[in-house]
Parts: structure tokens; sequence; C-alpha cells
């Protein structure tokens, strides 16, 4: 059983399936962003920089824009609430730790949507949230809870704190318990102790749990569109509307585009700072 | 952890419950409320189960039901049996950091840009140059692509406990090559493997997004809830709702057992 | 029992993993029915040439022979060859019986047989009626016991032990030491054991090929290989030893070893066996058992084993430390000249009772100086 052969078998259905099915087609999509859309739809394959001319449109660059900021609040929420958290629980003693991690990442393998829905019923004008808060009396009229940034971003991080808490988790047990009674033991307070020695120690984590989050929030498309409203639009709204709606595929292209530039970039930026702080292995082999 | 935390450890301790409180909470709503006569959150007006009599007597919900059944099946089949062999491969015949990145890529790749990238795809190969319209058979194709990725993840870590001289000691004693894959090494990996189905059944049988624009005119369970979502919500979404939600807790449960036994 | 025939003929066998040369042109013979062992430090290559045996690497160049057939090329499954690894590598997920019975099964032996040969295999490691037992449900040793059943069972040619003692504690590796020796005559097999403890070699080898960085330096029984290494290396890494080093000076039939501050004389014909010429640089190694410690005041014990003292080979010292290990002693001599011999004398001769500060004289006949080349 020749090793290439071996090889093959066991890579060449799963390398071969994401290049038929994932690499080809996001070439088809960086290939149409050059191209027009025809009359009826379709595409029409004129060469073309339209596309991303139109993207620098100010209409589209503030979609951008505002998807961008409420990824990045949702980011940094999901970051001040998380890192507690997870610090909480590494250091639990060790057969707490998998029950709560579980009860943490649980309701993250329900459906997105659902769990996004609930939230429609807990922020509605009836909603529980202001029916609780005027019958506590705390408010007379309803607040405007829902369909506007502040829903989108109390769904985004509904949706993806799960995916903060696990890498932060893993960061912060792996840490040497060690590290941080040196620190004591040289006379630091516990706060200058966490922001001098854990924070730095579990930047990856950081880094990792900041991804997950960032990515799918900043080209998220159902919360914006069940919590948003018609006005708090974000990016992924924008290419379902030219890809559905609008059918001007090319320009949906070209879009998408942008919304993976984005992501490579800050994949680069992570990977850099990762390898930064890593001392250089010597090559093993 | 030698030093005690006594303040800090209550003040995280409380943090921690609000914060489970936060993902709880609205999942728990919707369980209670699938159950309120009245279906509305404002006003309780008794226990009922009408709204799950609804939802099971409904064909269009039924029909979609089954539609996602079949769809999470053949995806996760074909995932699993995919993803093992890719695991198996990455952790045994490769050394390549760079390879072991790019096998996430498909797992976090925001899911709308996979969804218009097949469906363009789709268009230009399927439908335009063969004169396939899409169904179910787009969404299973698009759901592997992004299930392999957690296969693989889930079975590598099995993998990474597994003493590769056990399968050593079953070529020294006379079995060849797929007699120790079939008799030693798939029953030890076996149950991460099964844990690694749940997992991907559960994410395709979930998944909105990418089938929204793939499936054609066919209609997957979730397309079905969102569109009752959006034109209208009705109580009995409450109900599917709690279903959905208890079904996803069983199987990852289950999951997450089977994953942890040690054989 | 005497080993009689050749059986194993590893010939110019080299591995290269990267730049990195794990066995380097080794050759080596082993015999039938022979307790063979391959002994070095990690990394010496060891491990790795008897995985080339096994079958799990293939070499890069040269030939393994087993009764005159290359082995090279042929898959591990079809080597009459079989394996104790050193993490047992039970199968988790079947009995004990099961684990046994695997390699019967591949030979598609009869149910009946199958029966018979698990028992008798159980019998001969003293595990009868663990059958039904499950890997995780046996302590260290007992999985080591089933581990050589399951090997054992299928009645192999050579029999390779991997760092068969590493994980078990004193007590156990002992009387397992002891356990493989009877085993080994009661089977009547070749066994091929790879170790970095040569003490566990000296033990239970009856001959042993010592390597280092890929090569073999000597083959020898444990006595000669003790006696007389045939290099630093070998004579450092069994057992302690003092090295006096310096350039050999040949005058006629005589020889000498002009060290630093010091000369010894060597004995006849030594440089010859040692293959060394005049000006080359050399050592002496001589046995902790051989060098002798006396008062400085006191004449040549009159009980010593040379009397002529133009046989010895004599240093001036003064005694450092003195550890007692039961029925021996061990003398810790600071020499004249700043370097550190040991002695060792039994609890009850003359010269045990020497104390820390005392000044004495070192001496050992120039017979027992071994002479190797100084690499």
């Amino acid at each position: 059983m020749g090793r290439t052969f071996r090889r093959l078998v066991l890579l060449g259905p799963g390398l071969g399936w994401w290049l038929v099915f994932l690499v080809v087609p996001l070439l088809v999509v960086f290939a149409y962003s050059f191209f027009q859309r025809g009359t009826y739809g379709g595409v029409v394959f004129d060469f073309t920089l339209d596309n991303y001319v139109r993207a620098l449109d100010p209409l589209y660059l503030n979609v951008l824009w505002f998807s961008l900021r409420v990824a990045v609040i949702t980011t940094v929420v999901a970051l001040l609430i998380g890192y507690p958290a997870a610090y909480f629980i590494a250091t639990r003693p060790r057969r707490w730790r998998t029950p709560l991690l579980i009860l943490i990442i649980l309701p993250f393998w329900t459906s997105f949507l659902i769990r996004t829905y609930a939230w429609i019923v807990l922020l509605n004008r009836e909603g529980l949230i202001n029916r609780s808060l005027q019958g506590l009396g705390i408010i007379d009229q309803p607040l405007p809870l829902l369909y506007n940034e502040f829903a989108i971003v109390i769904g985004l991080v509904y949706g993806y704190l799960p995916l903060m808490i696990l890498p932060l988790y893993a960061a912060i047990e792996r840490l040497n318990p060690e590290l941080r009674e040196a620190a004591t033991n040289l006379g630091a307070r516990p706060i200058k102790v966490f922001f001098t020695v854990t924070v730095p120690l579990t930047l990856p984590g950081i880094l990792a749990g900041c991804i997950f989050v960032f990515v799918p929030s900043l080209g998220n498309f159902i919360v914006p569109d069940l919590l948003g409203g018609g006005r708090s639009i974000m990016v992924g709204n924008l290419i379902q509307g030219q890809f559905l709606k609008a059918r001007d595929w090319p320009f949906g292209a070209t879009l998408a585009l942008v919304l993976i530039a984005l992501m490579l970039v800050l994949l680069v930026v992570q990977a850099r700072i990762i390898n930064r702080d890593r001392p250089a292995d010597a090559d093993a082999n | 952890m030698r030093i005690s935390f006594l303040d800090p450890g209550r003040w995280l301790g409380a943090h921690l419950g609000l914060v489970l409180l936060f993902l709880y909470l609205p999942i728990a709503v919707l369980i209670v409320l699938s159950f309120n006569d009245s279906g509305l959150p404002t006003t309780w007006t008794g226990f009922s189960t009408r709204w799950y009599e609804a939802v099971l007597t409904d064909d269009k919900i039924l029909g979609s039901a089954v539609n996602t059944i079949i769809i999470g099946a053949i995806s996760t089949i074909i995932a699993t049996a995919i993803g093992t062999l890719l695991a198996l491969g990455l952790e045994r015949l490769t050394n390549n950091a760079l390879l072991d990145g790019l096998v996430f890529v498909p797992g976090i790749i925001p899911d709308i840009v996979l969804a218009i990238a097949l469906l363009s795809f789709y268009n230009l190969v399927f439908t335009g140059m063969l004169g396939l319209k899409l169904g179910l058979w787009s969404v299973i194709v698009a759901h592997v692509v992004f299930n392999i990725t957690f296969v693989t993840a889930i079975v590598r870590t099995r993998l990474r406990h597994f003493d590769i001289s056990i399968e050593e000691a079953s070529l020294d004693l006379g079995a060849n090559e797929i007699t120790t894959f079939r008799r030693i090494t798939l029953p030890i990996i076996l149950p991460g493997v099964i844990a690694a189905a749940l997992v991907a059944f559960t994410l395709s049988v979930d998944e909105f997004v990418v089938a929204f624009f793939t499936a054609g005119t066919t209609i997957t369970f979730p397309i079905q809830v969102y569109s009752m979502i959006r034109f209208g919500g009705t109580p009995e979404i409450n109900a599917i709702a709690t279903v959905v939600v208890f079904v996803s807790f069983v199987l990852i449960l289950a999951s997450q057992r089977l994953n942890r036994e040690q054989v | 029992m005497e080993p009689q025939r050749e059986l194993i003929r590893i010939e110019g066998v080299t591995k290269r993993f990267g730049h990195i040369v794990a066995v380097d042109e080794v050759n080596a013979t082993i015999r039938e029915n022979e307790f063979f062992a391959l002994l070095g430090p990690s990394g010496c290559g060891k491990t790795t040439l008897m995985r080339l045996l096994a079958g799990f690497e293939t070499p890069d160049a040269g030939r393994l022979l087993l009764d005159g057939r290359d082995l090279v090329g042929v898959r591990p499954y079809r080597r009459p060859l079989n394996m104790m690894f050193q993490s047992y590598a039970l199968f988790p997920h079947m009995t004990v019986y099961d684990n046994i019975a695997y390699g019967l099964r591949q030979e598609r032996v009869g149910r009946g047989e199958i029966e018979r040969r698990v028992a008798d295999a159980l019998a001969l490691v003293q595990l009868t009626g663990f059958g039904r037992r499950r890997p995780h449900q046996l302590s260290g040793g007992e999985r080591q016991r089933v581990a050589l059943a399951r090997a054992l069972v299928k009645r192999p040619k050579v029999l390779l032990l991997d760092e068969p003692l590493a994980a078990l504690d004193r007590k156990l590796r002992v009387e397992m030491q002891l356990e493989l020796k009877r085993l080994q005559d009661t089977v009547g097999i070749t066994f091929l054991i790879v170790t970095h403890d040569q003490e566990e070699a000296l033990v239970m080898a009856d001959r042993i090929a010592v390597m280092d960085r890929g090569r073999i330096l000597q083959v020898a029984t444990p006595d000669e290989l003790y006696e007389a290494p045939n290099s630093r290396f070998v004579a450092s890494f069994i057992g302690e030893s003092n090295i006096f080093t310096g350039r050999l000076s040949i005058a006629g039939d005589a020889a000498t070893l002009v060290g630093e501050r010091a000369t010894w004389s060597v004995a006849p014909g030594a440089p010859g066996r040692a293959g060394l010429v005049d000006g080359a640089s050399a050592a002496i190694v001589v046995r902790p058992e051989r060098l002798h410690v006396a008062r400085l005041e006191s004449a040549l014990p009159v009980d010593h084993p040379t009397m002529d003292a133009g046989a010895l080979n004599r240093v001036d010292g003064v005694v450092r430390d003195v550890v007692y290990l039961g029925s021996t002693r061990k003398y810790v001599v600071e020499l004249s000249d700043g370097s550190r011999a040991l002695s060792r004398v039994q609890v009850g001769q003359r010269g045990d009772d020497l104390t820390p500060g005392t000044r004495v004289s070192t001496t050992w006949a120039i017979k027992h100086g071994v002479l190797v080349p100084d690499a």
C-alpha cells in the first residue's frame, strides 16, 4: 500500500469535495464580480469593473460601516461577558468544568433561527421584557428594544457567546497556575496579576474567540433580518437582496468578495499576532 | 488552583449564573409559551397542547420536516465518511500546519458567502449546462461542505489519544492494513465517529441560510419556520421551537456521552 | 542452552530520517535460541533497528536476512517475527482471550486449536483464568504478560521486545528479568530485546550489541563487555570504570601510556589487540574492583593479588568519599593529578575500613588495565 495511494484514499474525498463544491464556487463568485447583470437577471459575461466602483457608493459603504460597527460591538461585548465566565469555569475543580462547559455550549447547538426568534418575543413592544418592566413600574411606555441596532447586537451576542467562551476557556485552562502564584508572590495584587500575567498569556484564546464571533457576526443574515427591521441592514442582507430580489448576481458577488477580503485580512492579522508571540520552534524533523 | 479566590470567586460565580440565565431564558420562554393556550406572550390563559397538535397536523410543516430529515441523514452519512477518512489522513499521513488550518475554513466561512457561491455554481453548471433543477440534492451537497470540517475536527481529537502501536501490533500479528482498519481502528474510533455524526446531523437539520439559497423550490424545515416567523409569527412556532430544542439537546448530549467514554 | 546456528543476519543496513542517520551501515548476526540485546542510550538507533526487523520501517540500504531470506520489502504481517510493544498495545475493545487469539485467527487456525493454544499461552505467562477480562481491568504487569502471550502464541522464530521493563517499578522489573529469561529457556526461541538499561542487558542477555549514534560498537557476552570493552564509550556505558587517558608510547615490547602528570604501564600485547600504534591517543580502563586502595604508610598489602611490584600501576591520592553499599564499599579517591577514581572492596577484606581524608595509594595490576582508543 503505497504512501501516495493511502494519501489519495484518505485525503482525496475531503479535499476533492471541497475543491469542487467550495473552491470552484468561490472562483465563480470571484469571476462574476467582474461581469454584468443581464436584462432579466442572469449574468452577461462582459468584463467590467463597475461593480467594484458601485460598491464604493456611500449607500453601500454605510451598510458596510454599520456592519463593521455592529460586529465590533458584538465582539467586545461578548469578550467582556465571556472572559469572566470562562475564567470562572477554568478555575473550578476539574469535575465541574465539563458539565459547566456543556451547559454553555448546549444552546449553541439549537437552531440559530429559533434562538433569534425567541428575542423577537422578548424584545417586542408587547414582549416579555417590556411587560415585566412595565409591570414592575420601572417604565411607563414600552421601550423600543426591537428592530434596531440594539436588538441586532443582543441577537448576535446571544448567538455567538458560546463561541467566545470556549477558546477563552481553553487558553485560560492551559495556563500554568504557578505563573499567577509567582506574580502574587512577587507582590502583585490580583488585578495587576490579571492584567499583566493572565490576559497577555491567554491572548491566542482571546484572538480566536474574537475571530469566531466577529466573522459570523459581520456576515450574518438571520439576525439583522429578523431583529433589525427594515432600516438596520447589514452586508449579509445586502448580498441576499442582490441575489434574490434585485437579481444582480455580479454585484452581490462583489459584495461577498468584500466580505471575504475582510475576513482574510483578519485571519492574517490574527496569525501574525500569534506567531509573533510564539518563540520560533526549531524544525523537529 | 491553590490560591483561594473567595471574594472574586463569588462575583464570578454570580456572573456565570447571569450568563447562564441569559443563555437559557429565551429558550425557557419559548417552551413555556408553547404550552400557553392563548399563544401570546402577553396573557396566560391556561395550559394546553393545542399548538403541538396544530403542528403535528400541518402537512406543510411535516413535509418540510421530512425533507430536512432526508437531507440531514444523507449529508451526515456522506460527511461522516469523508470526514473520518480526512481525519485519519491528516493525523497519520501529513504534518502540515497550513493544511490543518485550511480544514477549518469551510466551518467558519460566513454562511451567506457559501450560500451564494454554491447558488452561482449550481446555476452555472447544473442548471445552466445540465438543466437540473435545485432540490434536496443541492442542499445535501452544500451541507456536506461544512459538515466535513466538524466531523474531521471531532474524529481527530479522538485519534490523538489513539495509540498507534495498537495498529502496528495488529499488523505484526498477521492482519493486513484493511483487516487492521476494520477490526481494530474503526471499532476503537467508532464512538467518536458516531458523536461526530450526531453533531453533523444536528447542524444540517438546523441549517437555514445555505438551504434558503440552494434549495430551489424545495422547502426545508428551517425554511418553513423562517417563513412562518417572517410573515406573521404564529404560536405554532413556539411548539416547533420546543421540539427542536428538545431534539437538539438530546442529540448533542448523546454525542457528548459517546465521545467521553473510554473504550 | 548453547546458541548455535545463525538465524538473523543484518548486512550493511542504513536508515535515514531526513538528514538524521538513525542506523548507519550496521552489521550483526543473531543466533538461534539466543537471548540477544540491543543496548544503548536513547537515540542510538536500537529501536529503529528493531522496527526495521519487524517491518515497520524500510531500510534505505542493506539486507535483513532471516533464515537466509531477505525480509526487505516483506510486509510485517508476513514476517515470522512477533513483537512485544513498549506500550503493550493491547486491543482495548477485546478481551484477553480475543487479544491472544487475534494472531491465530489471522492464520485461520481452527477454533478448537485456538482454544488450546490460548490456554497454553495463558498458562505460560501464569495468567490462567484471565481470558474474560479486558485490558483496562489489568495491572501493568498483567498487561505485559498478555502482550507476551499474544506474541508467543504464534510461535514466531524471533520475539522482539521493545524496552519491556521500562514501565515497571523496580521490584517488578527484577522479577520480570528472571521471568523473561525463564520464558526464553522454556519456549526455546530467539529473543531480541531493546533496552537502554545496561544492568538489564547484563542480567538477561547471552550476547549484547552496544550501539551509539546508529552504529554497533561491540557485540559480546556480558562478561566480555565488562572485562574487555573495546572503546571508551562501551567502557563507560557498561558498569562503572576508571579511565586514564594519554598518549601511547611503544618501545619494542614495552608500552606505556603517557598522561599529563603520570605514566602508566600497559599490558604486553594490548596495543596490538586494540589496534593502536605508537603516538595514538588511548585510554586505560580499570574496573573499580580491580583498583585497590591502601593506606599510604602501609607497605604493599601482603595478600595483594600481584605481589610483584613491577606488575602494578600505582597512583597516590586521598579518599574523598566512602559509599556504603551493603556488601561492598565504594571509595571515591582524588588522585594526585586531580582526577577521581572509584574503587570497590568487599566488606571483610583488607582495606574496607578507610575513612575520608585518609592518604592512600591506589594500585592495579597492569594486566587488569584494558587499553582502548580514546575517540
